[in-house]
């Protein structure tokens, strides 16, 4: 297993090499730089405000200073926000998409398991019908949807809780609470679409054949199979939850990361797309592995390769 | 599953039994602390490198300059000067500086560090997008552009610690009110050159802790994208009529997130309303609702260099048909103005009076006469747009307007924010949507954009005439002499137009009634040392 | 001897009968047509798009037709889902939304589907170096900007529709391919796959014909989450301003609309949105159908 995870964190620097790549010269084919701006500037400090950023280079110049850059861990300076480095925005706002995106995934998790196992427990019951309605209703209604309209039921309406917000306690409830339902109806019915495979199997039918109680038939038989679906979906999902959604942040003013991959984009703030970027590619990278020593792990006739 | 329900039951009944808690404005009323939403996240702190507006209203807090404005009709009162004499042929202005301004880290404000200041903003490798504010002094364009490197050939000079003279190109009469401007602020290079290079970007003297300002107020607090608290400070000369104990600005972005912050009693003021909240407040909130007249005209500019919009009949029939009123009525709904010339009316005394008017007839004619009767035979036209709704909307309800009325086919593109500059300045367009907000009460500043080549002109639109006028202008001494200039240059922009007026805009937003001191101003600007919060006892 | 058995035994043919001939894909079908909610689910899915695909017939009005005397109207006579800001006709808009949600629904997915399962396939069963290079080609497209990548799209290929499809479909088909190639591998080491290997059946032969029916079952669900994905980010990247523009609408756009005006105009929300949630939920039942009637073993026998 070591040998598996070492080879996957050298192929890393292959991805990530291409990624920084292709995303440099990405950003730089959209019109519009990060100097554009409504009131034009003089032609002499437009020059003189790009050279100061290196962009009157030519663009393989600027390439390889970028990834000297990089090698040495720094992200450069945010093109738009002038006195901060890339660096020290990623730093200041992961810490809050984190904490929020934990939030949300136990929620989701909590949640969506839950009723994804239960209800493939219960198939075609009246529990399994609700159940799965509901989830479908999170998937439908859209988190730019969800979240007004809890802020105007618990907000504005009861005013129980602020309307947006990252201050008290109470500010992470909203927020968690609309990442996480998106999350949940997904899952729970990944969990009920996997569970049901497994359970119908021969060596569940042998179990129970076998006078296995039922939930030991669940736990020690079923879970590990039935969860395989479940597994390869978050990977990428808890890289989305825990970089931040640019929604959720938006709506409840929450001064996560998840605001600036959408905003960075929309500045053409070069520097501050790569550094985004690329901390979503390692942390893709990170969980997906995660993600496949788990697959192995509920699936014993699988072997790392 | 139980679990589950059982979790999220217990969640909300926990909530339940909390009951009414104080709103933070209410907090706020008691400590005098103004919550203020305010846009998007600063870029920066440093006066002389910030463009926005959203820039302009924290720096205001934390700064003074030579000349400070009067909360009520913006007119200059003495900030750091105490009084000023002007030289006959206007040229000349000594400012006298009062003895005890003082720095937020007890130096003594002195006429050196205006002139430093002004030596940063105009030093080339600075590359400050606001230095053009102050090409009105001499030399000043020169130095900024290169052409000299010598600094005391600009016109700034220090008499002596408590005197600073600044001479000018041409007699401007709106210089005063052009120093109201964060361009014109002081910095503190002492500080400055503690972090970095002053005359290069990137020094970080604007955090927190390192922060040296000359105004009501200090830097306490900076988190991005969540708030910056400035707190009163103890060393300003003026400290005893400053009221307010903290200001928060809170960089919401979403309309509709701020504005239900608002009604969830987390500020006392908005930046703006969204449109569709209009309506709302005008029904059950008329008291919070403030519509005020603002300095900035809504347009379309027209690019006079592509067939067949190069023919003046066409852009002039085009001008004819729009319905501003309904515009202005039905669809915006925050009291506009409609717009039948380019400078707002009133801008320093100025009103023009060259007037569009909607006359279908007469468009028809016009577009008939250009070779065109009915639209027959007019390719689509392109109108170009940047995302947001506002825009969107206008947009098609001209598209429409020009559909019914002449016939003529319309296509809408609407681009990316960016993408939509792009387009402008390299006039990758046909017609497209534009607005521009006064950076100074004079119409000056809404009309020496239309010279030929200006950077701002993107229409190709060239006329010699009008160049030589707006020139004139600039050297006209007599103030009334100089408004009839500018009637002359605005009749010929109405005659040929390149842009297309459409309304003059409005401030919008929601205020609660206990925010005091905090007057209408056609800049939106509110100097914070006059306000003060005063709840109703009821 | 006494005779003991009954003298009419019951003829085995016709049991033989019964079993004999059908393929899978028949005794699918047999076994989807009993799915009551399945059917139903088919029937309004049916409707629904045989109206979009209609609009410009029976839709009362023109969809870019703006009466400002009736702004924002709620529901009357003339004008049966009321009218949105401009005066436009909500049931004109939701009908002509329609067909463009239900294509970029089908298109994208179809697209994604198509895509992501020969990919995951491919990957998961030939394994070794090509499968690495496959999937760490996935993490890389997975990590690149999409917002980006769509201001691209719309840059280059101006603003047509069909780039939207491109788009969506060029996000969702990663997951899609991750998901079945964990499956793949998992089947890859099931005795009846060994034996079509030591059979020396074709490679393709084993993928197409033996693993990917057993694999369809995830992807059915998958496939009708995907759907709800797709049209749900045809929203968000109508809240971004990116996606499809007025006088055009899609049910996305409607959404969003109405999301802002929740309080005043809550009409503009409830009928897309209730439309939405509708064609989700019968894709939904109509995809748990097909995955019970493909899937031998899950059916009760």
């Amino acid at each position: 297993m070591f040998r598996f995870i070492a080879k996957r964190f050298l192929e890393m620097i292959p991805v990530l090499f291409v990624i920084a790549t292709l995303t440099f010269f990405m950003v730089r084919l959209a019109p519009g730089g990060p100097f554009t701006t409504e009131k034009s500037i003089p032609p002499e400090i437009q020059k003189k405000l790009e050279a100061f950023y290196g962009l009157n280079k030519p663009l393989y110049e600027q390439y390889l200073d970028y990834m000297g850059n990089l090698l040495k861990g720094d992200l450069g300076p945010s093109f738009k926000y002038a006195t901060w480095s890339v660096n020290e925005l990623i730093w200041s706002a992961f810490p809050v998409s984190l904490e929020l995106g934990c939030y949300g995934l136990a929620i989701a998790l909590i949640l969506g398991l839950g009723a994804g196992i239960v209800a493939s427990l219960r198939q075609n019951s009246a529990v399994d019908h609700i159940s799965m309605s509901l989830a479908m209703l999170g998937i439908c209604v859209p988190t730019f949807v969800m979240g007004p309209l809890l802020v105007l039921i618990f907000g504005l309406g009861l005013g129980w809780v602020n309307a947006s917000g990252w201050d008290s306690a109470r500010d992470r409830i909203l927020p968690s609470l609309t990442l996480g339902g998106f999350y949940a109806a997904y899952i729970a019915r990944l969990a009920r679409g996997g569970m049901l495979e497994i359970l119908n199997q021969d060596f569940i039918r042998t179990a129970r054949a076998k006078g296995a109680s039922p939930k030991r038939v669940i736990l020690k038989h079923a879970l590990k199979g039935g969860l395989l679906p479940v597994v390869s979906f978050l990977g990428p999902a808890v890289a989305d939850i825990i970089t931040g959604s640019f929604v959720v942040e938006t709506i409840f003013q929450v001064p996560g990361l998840g605001r600036f991959f959408v905003t960075a984009a929309f500045n053409r703030d070069y520097t501050m797309v790569l550094g985004t970027v690329l901390f979503y590619a390692v942390l893709i990278i990170l969980l997906n592995l995660v993600v496949d020593v788990v697959q192995v792990w509920l699936n014993p006739r699988l072997r790392f390769e | 599953m139980a679990c589950g329900c059982g979790l999220f039951l217990f969640l909300a009944l926990s909530l339940a039994g909390c009951g009414r808690r104080e709103t933070r404005v209410e907090i706020g009323d008691r400590e005098q602390i103004l919550y203020k939403s305010n846009g998007s996240e600063p870029q920066e702190l440093d006066p002389d490198i910030v463009t926005g507006v959203s820039e302009y209203h924290i720096l205001m807090s934390l700064f003074e300059g030579l000349v400070s404005e009067d909360p009520h009709d913006l007119h200059p009162v003495p900030g750091v000067a105490e009084r000023w004499d002007v030289s006959p042929d206007g040229t000349v202005y000594t400012f006298h500086l009062r003895n005890n301004a003082k720095w937020s880290n007890g130096d003594p404000v002195v006429a050196r560090d205006f002139w430093e200041s002004y030596k940063r903003m105009l030093a080339p490798t600075l590359a400050s997008e606001y230095s053009y504010m102050h090409y009105v002094v001499k030399n000043a364009q020169a130095y900024n552009e290169g052409k000299i490197t010598d600094f005391d050939q600009v016109g700034y000079k220090v008499l002596d610690d408590h005197t600073f003279q600044v001479t000018l190109e041409n007699s401007t009469p709106y210089f005063l009110s052009l120093l109201l401007h964060h361009s014109w602020f002081p910095v503190h290079l002492p500080t400055i050159r503690k972090y970095g290079d002053p005359y290069l970007r990137g020094s970080k003297w604007t955090r927190v802790g390192r922060f040296v300002g000359n105004g009501a107020f200090v830097l306490a607090k900076w988190r991005v994208n969540d708030v910056i608290v400035v707190k009163k400070s103890p060393t300003y000369w003026d400290r005893d009529r400053v009221r307010l104990n903290e200001i928060y600005f809170l960089p919401i972005e979403s309309d509709e997130t701020e504005e239900h912050a608002f009604r969830a009693g987390q500020v006392h003021v908005t930046e703006t309303l969204p449109l569709s909240k209009i309506d709302f407040y005008k029904k059950n909130y008329p008291d919070l609702l403030h519509i005020e007249p603002y300095l900035g005209t809504y347009f379309y500019r027209i690019n006079v260099t592509k067939p067949p919009l190069n023919d003046k009949r066409i852009r002039r029939a085009l001008a004819l048909t729009i319905d501003r009123e309904s515009l202005v009525a039905d669809v915006l709904r925050g009291g506009q103005l409609p717009a039948f010339c380019l400078t707002p009316p009133g801008t320093a005394g100025y009103t023009c009076r060259t007037q569009l008017h909607e006359d279908i007839a007469e468009a028809k004619r016009l577009l008939a006469e250009a070779g065109y009767p009915g639209g027959k035979g007019l390719p689509p036209i392109e109108l170009l747009y940047n995302t947001l709704e506002a825009h969107r909307i206008i947009a098609e309800s001209i598209q429409q307007m020009w559909n019914k009325s002449l016939g003529i086919e319309v296509h809408l593109v609407n681009q990316e924010w960016k993408v939509y500059l792009d387009s402008q300045r390299t006039l990758n367009y046909q017609v497209c949507r534009a607005s521009w907000i006064g950076d100074y009460v004079d119409p000056n500043s809404f009309l020496d954009m239309w010279l030929t080549g200006g950077g701002n002109n993107e229409t190709g639109w060239s006329n010699s005439q009008y160049d030589q006028l707006i020139a004139e202008a600039a050297r006209t001494t007599d103030p009334q002499q100089r408004l009839e200039v500018f009637q002359k240059a605005e009749a010929i922009l109405l005659d040929e137009l390149p842009i297309i007026p459409i309304y003059f805009y409005t401030h919008v937003c929601a205020q609660r009634p206990e925010v005091k001191g905090w007057y209408p101003t056609i800049l939106d600007n509110h100097p914070y040392k006059y306000v003060y919060l005063e709840p109703n006892k009821n | 001897m006494q005779q003991t058995i009954a003298p009419e035994l019951p003829q085995a043919t016709p049991l033989l009968r019964e079993e004999a001939g059908g393929s899978l894909w028949l005794d699918a079908w047999h076994r989807l047509s009993r799915n009551k909610m399945a059917v139903a689910s088919a029937v309004i899915l049916t409707v629904l798009t045989l109206l979009s695909v209609f609009a410009p017939w029976i839709a009362p009005y023109s969809y870019e037709e703006q009466n400002l005397a009736l702004r924002a109207v709620p529901p009357q006579a003339g004008h049966w889902l009321g009218t949105d800001a401009l005066g436009r006709d909500q049931l004109t808009r939701l009908l002509y939304g329609g067909r463009v949600s239900l294509m970029v629904g089908i298109v994208a997915t179809g697209v994604a589907l198509a895509i992501g399962v020969t990919y995951g396939a491919i990957s998961g069963f030939y394994g070794g170096m090509v499968d690495v290079v496959m999937m760490r080609t996935v993490d890389i497209i997975y990590a690149l900007p999409f917002t980006i990548f769509v201001i691209l799209l719309m840059v280059f290929f101006g603003r047509d529709i069909r780039l939207l499809f491109v788009a969506i479909g060029a996000v969702e088909w990663l997951t899609m391919a991750r998901i079945v190639r964990a499956q793949v591998q998992a089947l890859q080491k099931q005795e009846f796959i060994e034996a079509a290997r030591a059979l020396g059946l074709r490679r393709r032969r084993i993928i197409f014909v033996h693993m990917l029916p057993n694999v369809i079952g995830p992807i059915i669900v998958y496939a009708t989450l995907t759907v709800p994905a797709v049209m749900l980010l045809e929203a968000f990247l109508s809240f971004l301003g990116l996606g499809v523009q007025p006088p055009m609408s899609s049910w996305g756009l409607m959404i969003k609309d109405g999301a802002d005006r929740m309080e005043e105009c809550p009409w503009l929300l409830i009928a897309p949105g209730v439309t939405l949630a509708t064609t989700l939920f019968c894709l939904n039942f109509l995809g748990d159908g097909l995955r019970d009637a493909l899937d031998v073993r899950t059916s009760k026998d």
